[in-house]
């Protein structure tokens, strides 16, 4: 510690090598200097230690940590005062994976909800054993799945135990079926099938990793400090493992049950609207309220569009009436243009040719949809006493998402003169806009839940369920098989006859060109290879026929219409010739 | 036309109130609009003086010139100008505008969007150049030029020799006609072609038209622009160096986006020019919107629109939100009702409760009473508002210098902690005193002399002490200065004494003595006046930085609707889809559809059935399984009433209840038509419950 005497003069040189009391003092002193003011500043020692690290911390970043902190405080503005909208959801319970669920899981949840008004049901823990092993993920699952259980097997065994309600809806006679009895062998049977599959298969620890790891970890229990962290890491990797697996199996475990079996035809458009019709709309009451609440915004919505603004309407029901009520309460003195998104046909051009002969009252033509834009923009800024309200329902439609579409009418939309009020539906409907278009359309988003049922919007859907009365298709048909030569239609005929006959081979790939050419040549009605070949084409051309070429090369034509089209439509040539 | 009114009668000044509304915003978007030209100036002048630098060489044909043409260099500036996209179109039109006053009538902008191929990008060119010709040339020749647009071949040869045809004619035409036109303009200007967003075009398009424009720099002076939205080393990305070599490239930096925000922020809120602020909880989702989103100062701008639209629709008192000239006008004319609205002010009522029983009566109950005090309280409102800017700014003097910031780094952050509740009685607050306290001299020397400034500039009046009070501080800091150097021979003296010990017994004696003296020792003279400054400053800041929310009446002038703004900015379609179909109750306040824990009543909406039983499948849904399910479930909330009715006719009925609550999904998008199996459907959302 103590240095020689000489030395000491120098101080700073000593540092080197000695350390001198008075070096050691004044370090020892300045330290106490500093905590003699400690209990008034408990955060020095901290402060010392960002002044050290002030160079390391950037800037940007220390803005960053409080900015992360600012955002988070404002998306709980919306949790704590919850106005309007269901705003309070977290982004994770929307947009959450899924998890493999179970083909008969639908069944079962609907009996169980079909039960919620008794909830006496308590899950019997003891009856059956094996099925505690599999617990589902989510706790309200773990009801759903318990409780069906338990009627799956009531119903399997017919236990006297079995809910009256539910037992006479198992016996009454189903009247969707074909016939009871093989609905019900069938049914048991599959469902025999699918319980067994699952016993099995959450035994043997197979299907869901999510399962299993559970029973694991409930048989042998980790250390408690690993098991939190092997939890999440667990969590993670479920999701992940979650996603693939059910991306990655092609097998498809639902029932192979059709509509065909139902003893119920396809319903059209005509007898679909009229039984809905009958069916009186739930909760008309509720609904009337909240379109009220919606329709006294109507003056709001009107001052935000002519201060520039455009509006947006979301929220699950139909809003087409909402719309036609603001156009007939507030539009009726003004020139307004109604688009309907939903219909098929529509297309921006269309749009911009209603605004360019409607509204402008200009016959030409156009080279492209952009010029007759920058005509439109061209008139509108001339003339400043245009005004223009645009209503579209559903904006985000098949044929109004393109990107083209979408920037034509964001750049109309930008027009101070032109006031755009439209709907959107679809769940990633967002999505369509970027950065620009948005700034574009200038959007004031509303919520207008309405509930009501989107009647015209999907009666254009080519539902699924809904048979097409394809009437469009029979009238073209016959259109273009008029202007043809005699030979021609009966070649056709011959065609479509041979389609019907195979229609209920669902694997049917068409008529060989071979063997049509033979049939077309036994009825006189081609004399050579060429001629069939040529009409061929023409039918083509009209896109009446379709040809591929099969796996031998062999090249098969087909009737690209639907079979009752055709039956019509054979009809109706029987009629004429 | 249209203004705020709801009710025929107008006792709420709706007229008056729109009238307000719209001056105030014309007033802030003429203001936004001075600050985006005054922040873009420097920006443009750099380019100006670019263009005319490159293009003088041409003018007068040098040998420099020719030098550099035999490498085919074209003149090329790249502009970055950040990620807020949509806050360029205003760069580009101003820089177009200036260009086309001070240097050449021929300029071109271009998207990505426009030009998907090379031909559509001269087509596109041709088209803007011989457009703004017309502009120029009167219009005493435009059905020539009209149909030779239409006609001409889009190539580089016939753009040169339009640009000849044109620059001869300029020069032919007797110079007093041309005058007004192209005398601010050299005699053969450049042609400018801007690339408004350079990374969406296709890098074959830029690479063609760069290689094709090189070979033809000689006769046509062309500059390229190229506006960058990521970072200049885009440029190497998209073009090899064959064709990069051939651009002379000059990089300029656009003011960056949260600079201008500050701007904005500053001239704007932190000001009393306008009557009209926002709350801390709207400030706070405009910025986090701006931060979080999209970094566009114009959506800021355009939320701060709405909020003035919202605040002057929603507040029938909003009348009362003017300049303080205005208000006593204002307060006078005020209709019973209005007086009746504020006395149904919350923070009106706080300030009547605290007033003595005589009082109270004639504000609830007189209305002219009520009136002048009305005006004396928006007076003590405004000079609240003075005060607060000013102290604001001097508190900012002294955070923003602090160590990691512990009230943030921007004036904004600061000022949202103000208006959010006392800031004085933040942790945040404690700590930055304490760090205050740590302060250096010069540091504290050259903080206070700002806040003399602030002060100095503010027009709030009752300053005059608070100024004479920092000047003072500032004196005795220089006296310091003077007396320290006598002070330092003492302590050198004591200290002296001490190098003679050397035994560790000695220097622990000494230490414990010295320990003693530290104790009992008062501070240095130095730090008992930088604590005087501080405590100072702090109650500066209890005087004046009182949150909004504490002042009376202050909901005339405060906007406050979060919700409100955040709902119409920033909406979450899909989660009002997710709560509509899991809980509807939270929109039909149906006591049958009140349910708990995550499950939905088996009464609810057929559409929310359908979804809910969906969620219960994998990514195919057997439509009979489903549609049997549906049944199941709805036959058994209607059982009990529906006994009457032909089971049949029921059963079609709940087929096609189904068909269209199925169709619906589809149309928003949660399932879609597969053809992978006979009658299955597909889902398409991966979300569960």
């Amino acid at each position: 510690m103590s240095g020689p005497e000489g030395t000491r003069s120098g101080r700073r040189s000593l540092q080197v090598k000695f350390v001198p009391d008075e070096e050691v003092l004044r370090h020892i002193t300045d330290d106490s200097g500093t905590k003699v003011r400690k209990d008034k500043a408990q955060l020095s020692v901290s402060v010392k230690r960002f002044v050290k690290k002030l160079e390391d911390i950037s800037d940007n970043e220390a803005q960053e940590i409080l900015g992360e902190k600012n955002y988070v405080a404002a998306l709980g503005i919306c949790a704590q005062d919850p106005v309007g909208n269901g705003a309070n959801i977290s982004g994770g319970e929307v947009y959450s994976f899924q998890t493999p669920k179970r083909s008969s899981k639908m069944a079962e949840l609907a009996s169980e909800l079909a039960q919620t008004p008794e909830k006496d049901v308590v899950p019997d823990h003891s009856k059956c054993p094996e099925k505690m092993a599999k617990t589902p993920q989510s706790s309200s699952n773990f009801m759903w799945a318990e409780i069906v259980w338990k009627c799956n097997l009531k119903k399997k065994e017919f236990l006297s135990t079995t809910p009256y309600r539910l037992r006479k809806r198992l016996a009454a006679p189903d009247p969707c079926l074909e016939s009871e009895s093989e609905y019900s062998a069938s049914c048991s049977e599959e469902e025999d099938e699918e319980d067994q599959k699952e016993v099995s298969t959450a035994l043997s620890g197979q299907k869901t990793p999510g399962q299993t790891k559970q029973t694991k970890a409930a048989s042998t229990p980790p250390p408690r400090n690993s098991l939190v962290k092997k939890t999440k890491e667990e969590k993670m990797g479920n999701l992940v493992e979650e996603y693939f697996e059910a991306h990655s199996s092609s097998k498809v475990l639902t029932s192979d049950r059709t509509l065909q079996k139902l003893r119920k035809r396809r319903l059209n458009q005509q007898t679909l609207r009229d039984l809905l019709k009958k069916a009186p709309l739930a909760y008309a009451a509720e609904i009337r309220d909240l379109n009220k609440q919606h329709e006294s915004l109507f003056s709001k919505w009107m001052l935000q569009l002519h201060l520039g603004f455009n509006i947006v309407l979301y929220g699950l029901g139909s809003k087409r009436d909402l719309l036609e009520k603001f156009r007939t309460s507030l539009l009726q003195d003004s020139v307004h243009l109604v688009v309907n998104g939903y219909f098929p046909s529509i297309t921006v051009r269309s749009i911009l040719n209603s605004i360019t002969e409607e509204v402008l009252d200009y016959l030409g033509t156009f080279r492209s949809p952009l010029d007759q834009l920058e005509f439109i923009i061209k008139r509108f800024k001339e003339d400043s006493s245009l005004e223009l309200y645009v209503l579209i329902h559903n904006l985000d439609s098949q044929m109004l998402r393109g990107e083209r579409s979408q920037q034509i009418l964001a750049q109309l939309s930008s027009l101070p003169s032109i006031y755009l009020i439209a709907s959107i539906d679809h769940i990633n409907a967002p999505l369509m806009w970027d950065q620009a278009k948005l700034s574009l359309y200038n959007w004031l988003w509303y919520e207008t839940t309405t509930f009501s049922p989107y009647v015209e919007e999907t009666s254009y859907e080519n539902s699924l369920l809904v048979q097409q009365s394809g009437s469009l298709a029979l009238s073209s048909l016959m259109h273009v098989l008029h202007s043809l030569t005699l030979n021609a239609r009966g070649i056709f005929r011959l065609l479509a006859q041979h389609q019907l006959e195979k229609k209920d081979n669902p694997s049917y790939p068409g008529l060989s060109f071979q063997d049509f050419y033979q049939q077309c040549r036994e009825a006189f009605l081609v004399n050579s290879d060429l001629t069939l070949r040529a009409q061929l084409t023409e039918f083509r051309d009209h896109k009446l026929i379709r040809t591929k070429r099969g796996a031998d090369g062999v090249e098969y034509l087909l009737i690209p219409v639907d079979d009752s089209t055709l039956t019509h439509f054979l009809e109706k040539e029987n009629e004429d010739v | 036309a249209h203004d705020f009114r709801r009710k025929s009668d107008d006792s709420e000044d709706t007229e008056l109130r729109f009238i307000t509304c719209q001056s105030l915003w014309n007033q802030i978007k003429s203001e936004t609009e001075e600050i985006q030209e005054d922040l873009n100036k420097q920006l443009l002048d750099n380019l100006l003086n670019f263009l005319s630098r490159s293009h003088s060489e041409f003018q007068e044909k040098t040998t420099e010139w020719t030098c550099k043409m035999k490498f085919r260099e074209i003149p090329t500036a790249a502009l970055v100008l950040g990620v807020n996209v949509t806050d360029h179109d205003l760069t580009f039109r101003g820089l177009s505008d200036i260009l086309q006053d001070s240097i050449t009538p021929y300029i071109a902008l271009l998207e990505a969007k426009d030009c998907p191929g090379i031909k559509n990008l001269m087509q596109k060119l041709m088209g803007q150049l011989m457009n703004c010709d017309i502009d120029v040339d009167t219009l005493e020749d435009e059905d020539c030029v009209q149909v030779s647009q239409n006609r001409i071949r889009c190539s580089m040869s016939s753009l040169i020799s339009w640009y000849e045809s044109v620059t001869k004619k300029t020069d032919s035409e007797t110079p007093s006609k041309k005058r007004n036109s192209s005398s601010r303009h050299w005699k053969s200007p450049p042609v400018v072609v801007i690339f408004k967003d350079m990374e969406s075009f296709t890098t074959k398009v830029l690479q063609d038209f760069i290689v094709i424009s090189s070979q033809h720099i000689h006769e046509l002076p062309l500059v390229l622009i190229f506006g960058i939205a990521t970072s200049p080393m885009i440029i190497h990305r998209l073009l090899p160096h064959s064709v990069s070599s051939l651009l002379c490239i000059e990089l300029f930096q656009s003011i960056s986006c949260k600079e201008h925000l500050s701007t904005i922020i500053d001239k704007l809120l932190l000001t009393s020019r306008f009557p009209f602020k926002l709350g801390e909880k709207v400030l706070q989702v405009l910025i986090n919107i701006f931060l979080y989103h999209d970094f566009s100062v114009q959506n800021f701008i355009k939320g701060f629109q709405l909020c003035i639209v919202e605040h002057f629709y929603s507040q029938p008192l909003s009348v009362l939100c003017c300049q303080l000239v205005d208000v006593k006008k204002r307060v006078i004319s005020l209709s019973h009702e209005q007086c009746e609205n504020i006395r149904r002010l919350p923070s009106f009522r706080r300030y009547v409760e605290k007033q003595e029983a005589g009082k109270q009566i004639a504000l609830l109950t007189n209305d002219t009473f009520l009136k002048e005090d009305t005006e004396r309280l928006l007076e003590d409102l405004h000079v609240y508002h003075e005060n607060y800017v000013s102290i604001l700014r001097c508190l900012h003097v002294f955070t923003s210098s602090l160590p990691k910031y512990p009230l943030g780094k921007q004036i904004r952050e600061l000022h949202c902690a103000c208006l959010e509740n006392r800031v004085w009685e933040t942790e945040e607050y404690e700590s930055s005193l304490q760090l205050a306290r740590m302060l250096n001299k010069t540091d504290l020397v050259t903080m206070l002399q700002q806040c003399v400034e602030i002060l100095t500039s503010s027009s709030g009046k009752q300053f005059h002490k608070t100024v004479e009070k920092l000047k003072e501080f500032l004196t005795q800091f220089q006296n310091l200065e003077a007396e320290a150097s006598q002070e330092r021979d003492v302590s050198v003296l004591s200290q002296k004494e001490l190098q003679k010990k050397t035994d560790l017994y000695h220097l622990q004696k000494t230490l414990l003595e010295l320990k003693e003296s530290r104790r009992s020792k008062k501070l240095t003279k130095f730090e008992m006046l930088r604590f005087e400054v501080v405590d100072y400053i702090d109650s500066l800041v209890r005087k004046y930085l009182v949150p909004a929310d504490d002042r009376t009446l202050h909901e005339i002038m405060y906007f406050n609707a979060a919700t409100v703004l955040r709902g119409h900015l920033n909406a979450a379609p899909r989660t009002a889809l997710h709560t509509a179909l899991n809980n509807p109750h939270w929109y039909l306040k149906n006591q049958a559809l009140k349910c708990d824990g995550g499950s939905i009543s088996n009464k609810a909406p057929d559409i929310c059935i359908v979804y809910k039983l969906h969620l219960e499948c994998g990514r195919l849904i057997n439509l009979v399984d489903w549609l049997e399910a549906f049944s199941t479930v709805v036959t058994a909330a209607e059982e009990p009433n529906a006994v009457a009715a032909s089971s049949d006719q029921m059963d079609d009925i709940i087929h096609a209840r189904f068909i269209r609550a199925v169709s619906e999904l589809e149309l928003l998008g949660f399932i879609k038509p597969s053809k992978q199996k006979t009658d299955h459907v597909a889902r398409l959302t991966w979300g569960g419950c």
